[in-house]
C-alpha cells in the first residue's frame, strides 16, 4: 500500500474510535430512555451462570476447594468473599454467624490476604465458614468480577449462581434477600 | 429582576460567543484583518456578560431568591453564607455554568495576554474557542438554564446535599474546571494550527505554558477531589477507581503526556502529529470527565440525576466538538511535515517512553471504565473493580517510575545510557538500601518497592541538578553560584518530578496502615497500633443546620498524651441525612483517623486508623503543582511572549 495512504488511513484512526465511543453512548442512552438500562444495577455477570472455574488451595485447618465442590452438597450454598484488612468484613461477620447456626453451607474464600492474618480474623470474629480457601494473588476474584470485598454469591442447587450481593451483609439484609432466595431455592 | 439581568446576560454572551465562533475564522481564511481583529473584542465581551451572569447567580442565591429554581432547589436561608454562595456550583444547571464561565475566562486570557501571537493564528484560535462557548452556552440557555423562575415560589429552598457542605469540595468544583477547561487552549491551538497547516516551535513555545497552567490546576483539583474522599467519605481510603475518580485522571495522564510532548515541538520541532493529537485527546477526555458524568449512565457514588433528554443534547454537543476536531485531524494531519530526527537513546526518546508508558496507562484505565459500558450494550451486567486496575496500572507504573529519573539525565538527540546511569548510581544504590532495609524490618514487599520507588524518583529528579551544578567535582563555593543561576524552570521540574515521588511514598506508606473497628463504652480505654485510645464522654451539640452527636476521644502514647479528639455524626434535619465528620489527628508521618459509627446497646462502635504517611499522597501532588508553577514562572520571564511589538491599528 502507498505510504501516504497508510498514513491517512492512520490518522483516520481516533476518529474510528471516537465514534465507536459515541454509538455506544447513544444506543445506551436511548436504552436508559426506554427504561431498559439501570446503570445502577450493580448485578453480576454471573447471575444464571455456573460459577467460573477455580481450584484454590486451603486455609489450614480447611481444605482447599474448586467451583464442583460448592454444589456437591445439592444444596442452596453461599460464597463470600473476605479479608482480614476489610472492614465490612468484620461488621458482616455476626450476619454470617447467623447464617450458619441456621444450617446455610458458607464458602470462604480469603482474598488477597495472609495466613497469619486470616487466621487471626477468623479466631477473633469467629469462623462460620464451612471451608475457607485463599485466593492470595486475587485471580479468581476478577474471574468473579468482584467489586469488592466482602462480597457474596448465592449458588442455587445446580450450581447457577442467583444473587451477588456487594458489601456487608446486615441482619436486615440475611432477613430481606438471603433468607427468602435461599427457601425459594430450596 | 436580578435574575431576568442574568438570563439576559446568558443570551448575549451565547450571542457574543457565536459571532466569535464565525468571525475570526472567516477573517483568518480571507486575511481580513478587521474580522480577525473582532476575535479578542468579542471574547473579552463574552467573559464579561458571563461573569455578570454568574453574579447574578450568586447575588439570588445570597439574598435567598426562591423563585429562582435553581435556588429553591439547591440552597436554603438556614446555611451559613458561604454554602449559599458555593451551593451555586453545587448542582448541575450551576455548575455547567460555572464551566461556561471558566471557559470564557480562558478565551479572555488568550485574548489580553495573547498580544504577541501572529494575528491569524490568534483569531483561529479565539473562533476555535468560540465554536466550544457557543455549544456549551446554547445548551446553558436553551436546556439547562439556572435562571428558571418557580411561582409560587417555595417558603423554603431544599439545602444543598450535606456531603457539599465542606469546605474542600465547595472549592473543589472550580479548581477542578479550570483544570479541565483549561486544556481547552492547547485543544483550540490544535485546532487551529491543523487549519494552517502549520505546527513549528513557536506554536510549542506558546502551547506549553496554558498547558501547564491548566496541568497544575488539575494535579490540584484531583488532590483535593481524593483528599475529600479520605475525610468525608469516612472509608479511609483515598481512591477507589470508581468512574468518576477515573474520568479526572483519564486527561491528568494525557495532559502530563502532552506537557512532555510540547517541550519537544519547542526545542526540537518533532513529533509534532502526535502533539497535536494528544491535545485534542486531552480537551476531549476532559469533556467526556466533565459531562458523562452528568449524562446518567455511568454508575457512581458521585452521579447526578439528570433528565435524559439533556443527555442527548451533551452527547450531540460533545460529537461535533470531539468528532470535528479528529475528523479535521484526520484530513489535515498528514500535511503537518516531521523535521526533527534523534536516536532512540535520548532525550526526546525518553519522553517518547513517557508518552507510550502515560497513554497506555490511560489506555488501562479507560478500558476498565467503559468496558462495563460496552459490555451493557450487549446485555452483560458487570463492573471493573480495584483488583483489575491494580493489576494492570502497576506493571505500568514501575518502567514508568524508572524512566522518569533517567530521562531527564539524557542529552537531546542522541545519549549514551550507561554514562547516564552512571550519574544516577547514587540514587539507584540508596533508594535499594531504602527498599531492602524496609523488606528486612517489614516484611511488607509493596511498601518496601514503594519506598525505594519513592527514594529513587526524589533523589534521581535532582540528579540533573546535581550534574549542572557539578557538585563535589568543583569547590562548593562554585558549586553554590551554580546552583543559584539555574533556571526556575529546572527547578520546576525536579520539583514535579520528586512530588510524583512523595505521593509514591505516601502510597506506600498506606498500605501500611492499620485499621480496626471497637465498640467502647465512656470511660473504656482500648490499646490499637500502639496507641491507647479513651473514650471520654458522648453528647450531642446543635450545629447551623444540623445537630451532631460528638465523641471525645483521648489518644495517648507511652503514658503521654497525643490528643483529645471529636469525631462526630451529623444529622441534617432537613434532608435527614447523616454524614460522617471524621477526626483526623495528622503529624504529616502518620494519620489517627477515627470516624464515629453510632451507638449500639449502650457502647459507641468507632472505626480507628493509623495510616502511616496519609499526607504525604496529597502533599506530593502539592509538590508538583508548585513545581508546576516555578517552570510556570520561569516561562512568563524568560519567553516574555515573543518581544511585543506595537499594536498595530486597523484601519477602519
Amino acid at each position: 500500500m502507498d505510504a501516504i495512504i497508510r498514513r491517512r488511513l492512520l490518522m483516520l484512526g481516533p476518529l474510528g474510535i471516537a465514534a465507536a465511543g459515541s454509538g455506544v453512548f447513544w444506543a445506551l442512552m436511548l436504552r436508559m430512555q426506554q427504561g431498559k438500562y439501570d446503570p445502577h444495577a450493580l448485578q453480576s455477570m454471573l447471575v444464571g451462570k455456573p460459577l467460573p472455574d477455580f481450584t484454590l488451595p486451603g486455609q489450614t485447618p480447611s481444605a482447599g476447594f474448586s467451583n464442583t465442590d460448592v454444589n456437591r452438597g445439592k444444596l442452596p450454598a453461599l460464597v463470600n468473599f473476605f479479608a482480614s484488612w476489610c472492614i465490612p468484613c468484620v461488621e458482616e461477620s455476626s450476619a454470617l454467624d447467623e447464617l450458619a447456626r441456621q444450617g446455610v453451607t458458607i464458602w470462604g474464600i480469603a482474598y488477597k490476604d495472609k495466613v497469619a492474618a486470616t487466621a487471626g480474623f477468623l479466631t477473633r470474629y469467629g469462623d462460620p465458614y464451612h471451608q475457607v480457601a485463599r485466593d492470595a494473588d486475587g485471580r479468581t476474584a476478577i474471574n468473579f468480577g468482584l467489586y469488592g470485598v466482602p462480597e457474596t454469591y448465592v449458588v442455587d442447587r445446580t450450581g447457577i449462581v442467583r444473587l451477588r450481593y456487594a458489601g456487608g451483609l446486615s441482619s436486615d439484609s440475611v432477613r430481606d434477600t438471603i433468607l427468602p432466595l435461599l427457601r425459594k431455592l430450596g | 429582576m436580578i435574575p431576568e439581568l442574568g438570563h439576559f446576560a446568558l443570551a448575549l454572551a451565547v450571542a457574543l460567543a457565536a459571532a466569535q465562533a464565525v468571525l475570526p475564522i472567516v477573517g483568518a481564511q480571507s486575511r481580513d484583518p478587521r474580522l480577525m481583529a473582532a476575535g479578542p473584542a468579542l471574547a473579552v465581551g463574552q467573559l464579561i456578560s458571563l461573569v455578570f451572569c454568574y453574579g447574578c447567580l450568586v447575588w439570588s442565591a445570597v439574598v435567598n431568591d426562591f423563585s429562582v429554581y435553581d435556588v429553591a432547589m439547591n440552597s436554603s436561608s438556614t446555611e451559613p453564607l458561604f454554602y449559599r454562595i458555593t451551593g451555586t456550583w453545587g448542582n448541575h444547571d450551576g455548575s455547567i455554568l460555572l464551566w461556561c464561565l471558566v471557559l470564557s475566562i480562558c478565551g479572555g486570557a488568550v485574548a489580553l495576554f495573547g498580544r504577541g501571537l501572529p494575528s491569524a493564528l490568534r483569531a483561529r484560535v479565539l473562533g476555535v474557542m468560540g465554536i466550544v462557548s457557543a455549544g456549551f452556552l446554547l445548551f446553558t440557555l436553551t436546556a439547562s438554564n439556572p435562571f428558571r423562575r418557580m411561582w409560587p415560589p417555595p417558603i423554603q429552598g431544599a439545602a444543598i446535599n450535606p456531603l457539599l457542605q465542606d469546605p474542600g469540595l465547595a472549592i473543589h468544583p472550580p479548581i477542578l474546571y479550570i483544570g479541565y477547561v483549561g486544556f481547552s487552549i492547547p485543544f483550540a491551538f490544535a485546532v487551529a494550527a491543523l487549519l494552517e497547516g502549520r505546527v513549528d516551535a513557536t506554536w510549542g513555545r506558546w502551547v506549553r505554558p496554558w498547558t501547564l497552567a491548566a496541568w497544575c490546576f488539575l494535579t490540584c483539583g484531583i488532590a483535593l477531589g481524593s483528599w475529600w474522599a479520605y475525610y468525608e467519605l469516612g472509608w479511609g481510603g483515598f481512591w477507589f477507581w470508581d468512574p468518576v475518580e477515573n474520568a479526572s485522571l483519564l486527561p491528568w495522564l494525557t495532559g502530563t503526556a502532552l506537557l512532555h510532548c510540547a517541550i519537544v515541538v519547542e526545542k526540537r520541532e518533532a513529533l509534532k502529529t502526535w502533539t497535536v493529537l494528544l491535545a485534542i485527546a486531552t480537551f476531549s477526555l476532559s469533556l467526556c470527565g466533565t459531562f458523562m458524568v452528568r449524562s446518567g449512565i455511568l454508575n457512581s457514588v458521585h452521579s447526578f440525576a439528570v433528565d435524559p433528554t439533556q443527555g442527548v443534547f451533551i452527547l450531540t454537543l460533545l460529537a461535533i466538538t470531539i468528532g470535528g476536531s479528529l475528523a479535521l485531524f484526520a484530513f489535515r494531519a498528514p500535511v503537518l511535515a516531521a523535521s526533527g530526527v534523534f536516536a532512540p537513546i535520548s532525550r526526546e526518546g525518553a519522553l517518547v517512553l513517557n508518552n507510550v508508558l502515560l497513554c497506555s496507562l490511560c489506555a488501562v484505565v479507560f478500558t476498565g471504565t467503559a468496558y462495563p459500558l460496552f459490555a451493557a450494550l450487549f446485555h452483560v451486567q458487570l463492573s471493573v473493580g480495584p483488583p483489575y486496575f491494580h493489576l494492570t496500572v502497576v506493571p505500568l507504573l514501575v518502567p514508568l517510575f524508572l524512566a522518569m529519573s533517567v530521562g531527564p539525565v539524557l542529552a537531546w538527540k542522541r545519549a549514551d545510557l550507561a554514562p547516564a546511569l552512571l550519574r544516577l548510581w547514587w540514587a539507584g544504590a540508596i533508594a535499594a538500601l531504602i527498599g531492602i532495609g524496609t523488606e528486612l524490618g517489614l516484611h511488607r514487599a509493596f511498601a518496601a518497592a514503594g519506598f525505594a520507588g519513592a527514594a529513587w524518583l526524589i533523589l534521581g529528579a535532582f540528579a540533573e541538578l546535581v550534574e549542572r551544578i557539578r557538585l563535589f567535582r568543583i569547590p562548593l563555593g562554585a558549586s553554590w553560584s551554580r546552583l543559584r543561576a539555574q533556571r526556575l524552570g529546572v527547578w520546576g521540574g525536579a520539583i514535579a518530578h520528586a512530588g510524583m515521588g512523595v505521593t509514591v511514598a505516601g502510597i506506600a506508606g498506606m498500605s501500611l496502615a492499620l485499621s480496626t473497628i471497637v465498640a467502647v463504652a465512656p470511660g473504656q480505654t482500648i490499646a490499637f497500633g500502639g496507641y491507647q485510645w479513651t473514650l471520654l464522654a458522648m453528647h450531642d451539640v446543635p450545629g447551623p443546620n444540623y445537630t451532631a452527636q460528638v465523641a471525645d476521644l483521648r489518644i495517648m502514647r507511652d503514658g503521654r498524651q497525643v490528643a483529645v479528639v471529636h469525631p462526630s455524626l451529623r444529622t441534617f434535619g432537613q434532608q435527614h441525612q447523616t454524614v460522617t465528620d471524621t477526626s483526623i489527628q495528622t503529624n504529616l508521618l502518620r494519620d489517627l483517623y477515627i470516624a464515629l459509627g453510632g451507638e449500639q446497646g449502650g457502647k459507641v462502635v468507632l472505626r480507628l486508623h493509623v495510616n502511616t504517611l496519609a499526607a504525604f499522597v496529597w502533599l506530593g501532588a502539592l509538590v508538583m503543582a508548585f513545581g508546576g508553577a516555578l517552570s510556570l514562572v520561569d516561562r512568563r520571564l524568560r519567553v516574555g511572549a515573543p518581544a511585543r511589538r506595537g499594536v498595530v491599528g486597523v484601519p477602519a
